[in-house]
């Protein structure tokens, strides 16, 4: 396991898995869509309302009711996580790699970002 | 408007500036926020949301290509991250604090630098150097493919480059942009890594930085999903395809343009902030 190879399977994986958000967005924007939004939409003053859709719990809950909104939201949350996942993956490589010091550099990262997400837990 | 028009109109400005900005290096962030505010009339606040979520997408959905090249450094980027997270959770605090008019004016003005980095072009190509002993003992020095041939490089002013990396960490949080432009300053001017490097590094970090403020937007109400649905989709359509024509085309002219629609927007953000209009 060398630096480069690992990059290239990293690379992979976040392609992938900003397909699989971008579908679920595209398909929670598609039901959102045609159910009848016949009313005017302002974005103008920010309210933000609908709680449920702002934290990790409540948009799986909207999203498994097959909500729209919650669908995107459900995309939203995994493009969110590739990021995460590369820097995850990069500590188990570094460790593979037995390298500590950049191990411990992604480990640091990575509990930032943990920190970071939490507040949306 | 029906949400039917909003959806459609945004997701077609979000393909515009995920084009333009994925040819131009500029990133479509620059361009996406002031379109919804300045065009629509969306509030600030969705607009950094949704804008933070489509560079998420758009840095993610290229590192394959930039890894095949052979010019990002991982390690560099990894380190660099634990500054650009914590300004970034900053960032998102102060985005929650500060008022819509102050947000405008802010953006305004780092639109007004990505617009004259532009108009200077990226020189960069100096000679590689060595690593200082700090970069040495970090083992930041590595090496790049140059005409065939493998090119050694090595790093230095890090606890400089650092600090400005947490200034970019703060701007991307605050605005919702990958503040990429800072970051390839803090690397190839400050830091002395080979621009090629440089700006394939920069796109590493954009999207884990980005991460860093994600769940604080969330938890605040900044992405709203009426909103992020026709950016994220628009941004990252646009960024795609600009990757594949980015080849083919002379980026020169349409930097030279780019680089001025972005200070027009500069000035009206402003100008639209100052008068309280945003």
């Amino acid at each position: 396991m060398n630096d480069r190879r690992l990059e290239i399977i990293i690379g992979r994986l976040l392609q992938i898995g900003v397909l699989i958000a971008a579908a679920t967005v595209f398909a929670g924007g598609v039901l959102y869509l045609t159910q009848g939004q016949r009313g005017r939409v302002d974005f103008r003053n920010f309210t933000p309302d609908s709680s449920d859709l702002h934290s990790f719990a409540g948009i799986v809950h909207s999203a498994v009711h097959f909500q729209s909104l919650g669908l995107i939201q459900l995309g939203l949350l995994l493009l969110i996580a590739t990021p995460v996942a590369r820097v995850a993956m990069a500590v188990v490589g570094f460790a593979l790699e037995r390298d500590r010091l950049y191990t411990v550099v992604s480990l640091i990262v990575l509990l930032v970002l943990a920190a970071s997400l939490i507040h949306a837990g | 408007m029906t949400a039917w028009e909003f959806s459609a109109v945004v997701w077609g400005l979000s393909f515009l500036a995920g084009f333009l900005g994925a040819l131009t290096g500029l990133g479509g962030g620059v361009v996406v926020v002031p379109a919804l505010t300045l065009a629509l009339g969306v509030n600030i606040k969705y607009a950094i949301g949704a804008s933070l979520v489509s560079v998420i997408a758009t840095s993610s959905g290229a590192a394959a290509a930039y890894v095949r090249e052979g010019f990002s450094n991982i390690r560099i980027g990894m380190f660099l991250e634990i500054a650009t997270t914590l300004g970034a959770i900053l960032g998102a605090f102060l985005a929650t604090r500060v008022g819509t008019h102050a947000l405008a004016i802010v953006f305004g003005l780092v639109l007004i630098q990505a617009a004259v980095q532009s108009f200077r072009g990226n020189k960069g190509g100096d000679h590689p150097v060595d690593s200082d002993a700090l970069a040495t003992r970090l083992r930041l020095g590595s090496s790049y493919p140059v005409d065939g041939n493998t090119q050694e490089y090595g790093v230095r002013n890090v606890p400089a480059g650092f600090g400005l990396m947490f200034g970019a960490g703060t701007l991307s949080g605050l605005l919702g942009i990958g503040s990429g432009a800072v970051k390839v300053i803090a690397m190839d001017r400050i830091m002395r890594i080979p621009f090629k490097v440089s700006t394939t590094t920069s796109n590493f970090m954009i999207g884990v930085t980005a991460a860093a403020s994600a769940g604080i937007y969330l938890s605040r109400g900044f992405i709203d999903p009426r909103v992020a649905m026709p950016v994220m989709l628009g941004v990252l359509g646009g960024a795609l395809l600009g990757a594949k024509v980015l080849v083919h085309a002379r980026v020169q002219t349409l930097r030279a343009v780019f680089a001025f629609v972005v200070l027009a927007l500069a000035i009206e953000m402003i100008v639209s902030g100052i008068t309280g209009k945003v």
